[in-house]
């Protein structure tokens, strides 16, 4: 019950702070704050208790369960479920929900009960996501999260927000469209096969099916998390959406949309339709790449500050399509890894973009410049999350970066070879991104004031997680392992390497066959 | 008749007994309360009565009704939306001038043709019913002279309405050339079409019969009414419309269509699905421009039939559960709607632009949250009644296979996002509507607010607990089949 009680305290909490803003602005604000940070203190320590326990290496149990019938005539229950990875994305929510609420404080001024209403109901919606077990349920909560942000985006965002949230919210809705046709497709094939009738995750896996069945079932889960993801070429929402944003709005649709997309992926479509996924794992990870060079490109000829940043999101996500789809549990590994990191990055990035354009109220980069003398505070943090989305080792995005890198290169050299060139990339708009505004002459004469404690702390708490995550990721991958293990376990599929069975003599055998290449097998 | 026939048919014994009541009330004294008030009573007597009359289902009364639990279940929500709209027109008509009275009566007849469609199981009782209720919505759509869009659309409809009877009398006349037959449950149409040669008579004869239905469903090429009249009309009459004589032509046609070969490679089926597709397409596509929020209600109701056709096409007993809660949803939502519309109605004019709407948030956050939690349900959103409907829909249409109307539902589903959309963002926007339309309602009263908050509670009520709800029609169609 625990897992029901965690995503009613955030929608309630949304509801209060609402109600008390009718009174005080910020009381409103502080049970927002409140709400979301007694959630994640809560939850740090659940992930640093089960850390110390030893029996966190047993495969395939829940940390935490539920299960209650919603609608059993249609199969449909209330099934939530955690595990580390459901842990460490439940964490990223509330993390960077507290950074949205705090980096809001002052920017936010119109009607801030129903803005923090929406944003803990978006956050709300997203612990739903990460945590059902129950294919309807988790449809419910994905659906759930687009209104409130619709309402974040088309309310107080900026001058084009009418439209960026319009696009956000067709875009996002059509694909969760076709993802329920998956679903209900998925449903009406168990229940043929085994003639029990059940939207249940685990039940759900392992159902037989035809080939072409599967790979079109797929698909309909594919468009929808490929949207979100995003996958170029569905990406278009996705700039105007993030530009046009409150810088709240931004931390969370950069920082845990996104993230839900990726989950997805895990979670659900590489279990329910480990056969489908191999077969379109070339595509995606050829979309993969294309996305990390094209976007990466795009955001170099930038202007705006926000869509740059936008722009990096779409390139670091490739990394973590390639990641999901190398079949591989060091690629996987990886993937978790940059969802995280880069969860906080642009977050910070975005946090940073907001900030300036209280003060300066612009984001064009041209008028921008040599910032550093007058705001130094702002400028040492835009450089160190410059470098932490270009890749810097030492910081989290490496890790995970690196990861998917070792993992995939095992699979499929090609694309490991041209994903590594965003490695490249990123260091060109990173560096382009931290001259443009900081260093150089002081062309426009700015002065503007630096940093304040709040925002010093905000900045503080995400170089302390950026670093962590960079220096001492083991907690992180060993928290995931049990998941990506359980995964395995789950849809009884292993991946791995055929020259993992074979001795010297097999391995030169295969040599012969095929030089130069190890052979990836899945089932038999 | 004995006094089982008189037991099964209370309902509609109730409702003809208030309404000889009320003309009698009205020919002696003249007062709007007691009318509407009488009105009332009577449509709360009919509903009670259904419990009573539930034990004693399935019977059929005269050859021409068959008072069944599924039927008692549509009475049921046809009674459920005649009190609502009473509650909302007796707000509004207090702002009008011309004399209120007779308006509850046409309400009443209005509603009595619908339960004898929905009892209906003979052509000769259909087209009663469907007289009765034509005839009082003529009156009722042209109920305030003085507008002259309100004369139109009475117009309009009287003679579109005239002519499409008269392809349905036809149509039942060529059915009883055929079969020699104008019992429905009698006709034997599945065996017939299964020769393989339907002879050419049944065919015109139910392609007639399509064109009839067809234009009270409001379905595509038969909606060209729907627009102009729901505009014209007093708004709770527009919601009587998308209500009442809908819902009550759904149900016998889906009675009909028991029998009817609508499997999807007969020419009938074929015919079904191409106005399904249509009909949803069009109706969405036509919504876009609008920025008349009656209008977009039609059109919204004119996409909304089709997706129910997807469900009559399907043709299960999981579609005709869909279709019994996706009525049951649309319902609650299009009289929440236009409650709403009629709350914020004026003496000179309906509040129909959209411009009324601009920033209504802020100034009624009630009737705001009602819209949105309408056009949120009319979209699919989650927490919603709706939600659960396109849900059970879609299940309904992919169970059974039909890929194609399953595409046209998520496309059409995603173009209407953009209006329904619109009208939600209008009413938060932070801009104050323009000074030079009309004013407007500045209260509410308490009957249109008693009844719009038992809809938003209905709306939430199936969006987040429909199990109670499932169950109850689950039940009640195993017994159908």
């Amino acid at each position: 019950m625990i897992l029901i009680y965690l995503i009613l305290w955030l929608f309630l909490g949304g509801l209060l702070a609402w109600l008390v803003s009718r009174w005080s602005t910020v009381w409103s604000r502080r049970v927002a704050l409140f709400t979301a940070g007694a959630q994640l203190l809560y939850l740090l320590g659940i992930w640093l208790m089960n850390l110390s326990r030893p029996n966190l290496a047993s495969s395939g149990a829940w940390l935490m369960e539920v299960d209650l019938a919603w609608i059993p005539q249609l199969g449909i229950h209330i099934h939530l479920g955690m595990d580390g990875l459901s842990l460490l994305l439940i964490l990223l929510t509330d993390f960077l929900g507290v950074m949205a609420i705090a980096a809001s404080w002052k920017e936010i001024q119109y009607k801030i009960g129903f803005f923090h209403f929406n944003l803990l109901w978006i956050l709300a919606a997203l612990l739903g996501v990460f945590l059902a077990l129950d294919l309807f349920l988790f449809y419910f909560f994905w659906e759930i999260m687009l209104l409130p942000l619709y309402f974040l985006i088309g309310i107080w965002g900026h001058e084009n927000r009418l439209y960026a949230a319009r696009k956000f919210f067709i875009f996002t809705q059509l694909g969760g469209l076709l993802m329920l046709v998956s679903i209900l497709g998925l449903y009406f094939v168990h229940g043929q096969n085994t003639g029990v009738y059940t939207f249940d995750y685990l039940q759900l896996l392992g159902t037989s099916m035809a080939p072409s069945t599967g790979m079109l079932l797929m698909l309909g889960f594919f468009i929808a998390f490929a949207v979100k993801m995003p996958i170029v070429p569905l990406h278009t929402w996705l700039p105007d959406a993030h530009t046009e944003a409150p810088t709240a709005g931004s931390v969370i649709l950069a920082g845990l949309i996104l993230k839900a997309a990726g989950y997805g992926f895990i979670r659900i479509l590489l279990p329910l339709f480990p056969d489908a996924a191999q077969q379109v794992a070339p595509v995606a990870m050829a979309l993969g790449v294309a996305g990390i060079l094209y976007a990466a490109v795009l955001a170099f000829a930038q202007t705006d500050l926000k869509r740059l940043v936008a722009y990096t999101s779409v390139s670091h996500m490739g990394f973590v399509v390639i990641g999901i789809f190398a079949h591989n549990q060091l690629a996987l590994q990886g993937a978790i890894v940059i969802m995280l990191a880069h969860g906080v990055t642009t977050g910070a990035l975005f946090i940073l973009a907001g900030a300036l354009y209280e003060r300066v109220h612009t984001r064009d980069l041209n008028q921008l410049g040599g910032l550093w003398s007058t705001v130094p505070r702002m400028g040492r943090v835009g450089l160190l999350f410059a470098l932490a989305s270009l890749g810097l080792p030492g910081l989290g995005n490496f890790v995970g970066e690196f990861l998917v890198l070792l993992g995939t290169y095992k699979v499929n050299a090609p694309v490991a070879v041209f994903a590594t060139l965003g490695f490249i990339v990123a260091t060109v708009y990173s560096l382009w991104m931290v001259q443009r505004i900081f260093t150089g002459p002081n062309l426009a004469g700015w002065q503007i004031p630096d940093f304040d404690r709040r925002e010093l702390a905000i900045a503080t708490l995400m170089i302390l997680v950026i670093l962590g995550l960079g220096l001492y990721p083991q907690p992180v991958l060993s928290t995931s392992q049990q998941t990506i293990q359980s995964i395995q376990q789950l849809t009884t599929r292993e991946f791995h390497f055929l020259s993992d069975h074979l001795d010297h003599q097999g391995r030169a055998a295969i040599e012969r066959v095929a030089p130069g290449r190890d052979l990836w097998i899945g089932p038999a | 008749m004995d006094r089982a026939s008189i037991t099964l048919l209370s309902p509609l014994l109730i409702l003809s007994g208030t309404i000889i009541v009320m003309l009698l009330v009205i020919a002696f004294y003249r007062r709007h309360t007691l009318s509407a008030g009488l009105a009332i009573t009577g449509v709360i007597a009919a509903g009670l009565s259904i419990p009573i009359t539930w034990r004693f289902t399935p019977g059929s009364v005269a050859s021409l009704l068959i008072v069944d639990r599924i039927g008692l279940i549509y009475a049921a929500l046809l009674l459920f939306a005649t009190g609502v709209v009473i509650l909302l027109s007796y707000a509004y008509l207090k702002k009008q001038t011309v004399q209120p009275e007779e308006y509850y009566l046409l309400l009443l007849l209005a509603a009595s043709g619908g339960l004898v469609i929905v009892f209906s199981r003979h052509f000769a009782a259909l087209f009663l019913g469907l007289e009765i209720l034509s005839v009082s919505l003529y009156g009722l759509a042209g109920y305030l002279r003085h507008r002259a869009f309100s004369i139109e659309a009475a117009v309009k409809y009287l003679i579109l309405a005239a002519a499409s009877t008269a392809f349905l009398l036809f149509g039942m006349a060529l059915i009883y050339a055929d079969r020699g037959t104008l019992a429905i449950d009698q006709l034997n149409l599945a065996h017939a079409a299964a020769q393989n040669a339907p002879e050419i008579l049944l065919l015109l004869g139910v392609g007639m019969l399509l064109v009839g239905v067809g234009f009270k469903l409001a379905l595509v090429p038969f909606h060209m009414w729907t627009p102009d009249v729901y505009q014209g009309s007093p708004a709770p009459v527009s919601a009587l419309i998308a209500t009442v004589s809908k819902g009550a032509m759904f149900v016998f046609f889906f009675r009909l269509s028991q029998g009817l070969p609508i499997a999807v490679h007969t020419s009938f089926g074929t015919t079904l699905v191409l106005i399904a597709a249509l009909s949803m397409l069009a109706g969405n596509l036509l919504a876009l421009l609008q920025n008349n929020v009656k209008r977009l209600l039609a059109y919204s109701s004119i996409a909304h039939l089709g997706y129910l056709l997807v469900a009559l096409i399907a043709s299960s007993s999981l579609a005709a559960a869909a279709a019994a809660f996706y009525l049951t949803a649309y319902f609650v939502t299009i009289l929440g709607a236009f409650g709403v519309v009629s709350t914020l109605s004026g003496s000179e004019r309906d509040a129909e632009e959209l411009e009324d709407y601009r920033g209504l948030f802020w100034r009624r956050p009630w009737l705001a949250g009602i819209m949105t939690l309408a056009m949120l349900s009319l979209i699919g959103m989650p927490l919603t009644a709706g939600f659960f409907g396109k849900f059970y829909l879609l299940s309904a249409g992919v169970g059974a296979s039909l890929w194609i109307l399953v595409g046209f539902l998520i496309a059409s589903s995603a173009i209407g996002l953009y209006y329904y959309l619109r009208v939600i963002i209008t009413m938060f926007s932070q801009s104050e509507p323009e000074d030079s339309l009309a004013p407007l309602a500045l209260t509410s009263s308490f009957p249109g607010m008693v009844a719009l908050g038992i809809l938003m509670l209905l709306l939430l009520w199936l969006g987040l607990y429909p199990a109670a709800f499932i169950g109850l029609i689950q039940s009640v169609l195993q017994v159908l089949g």
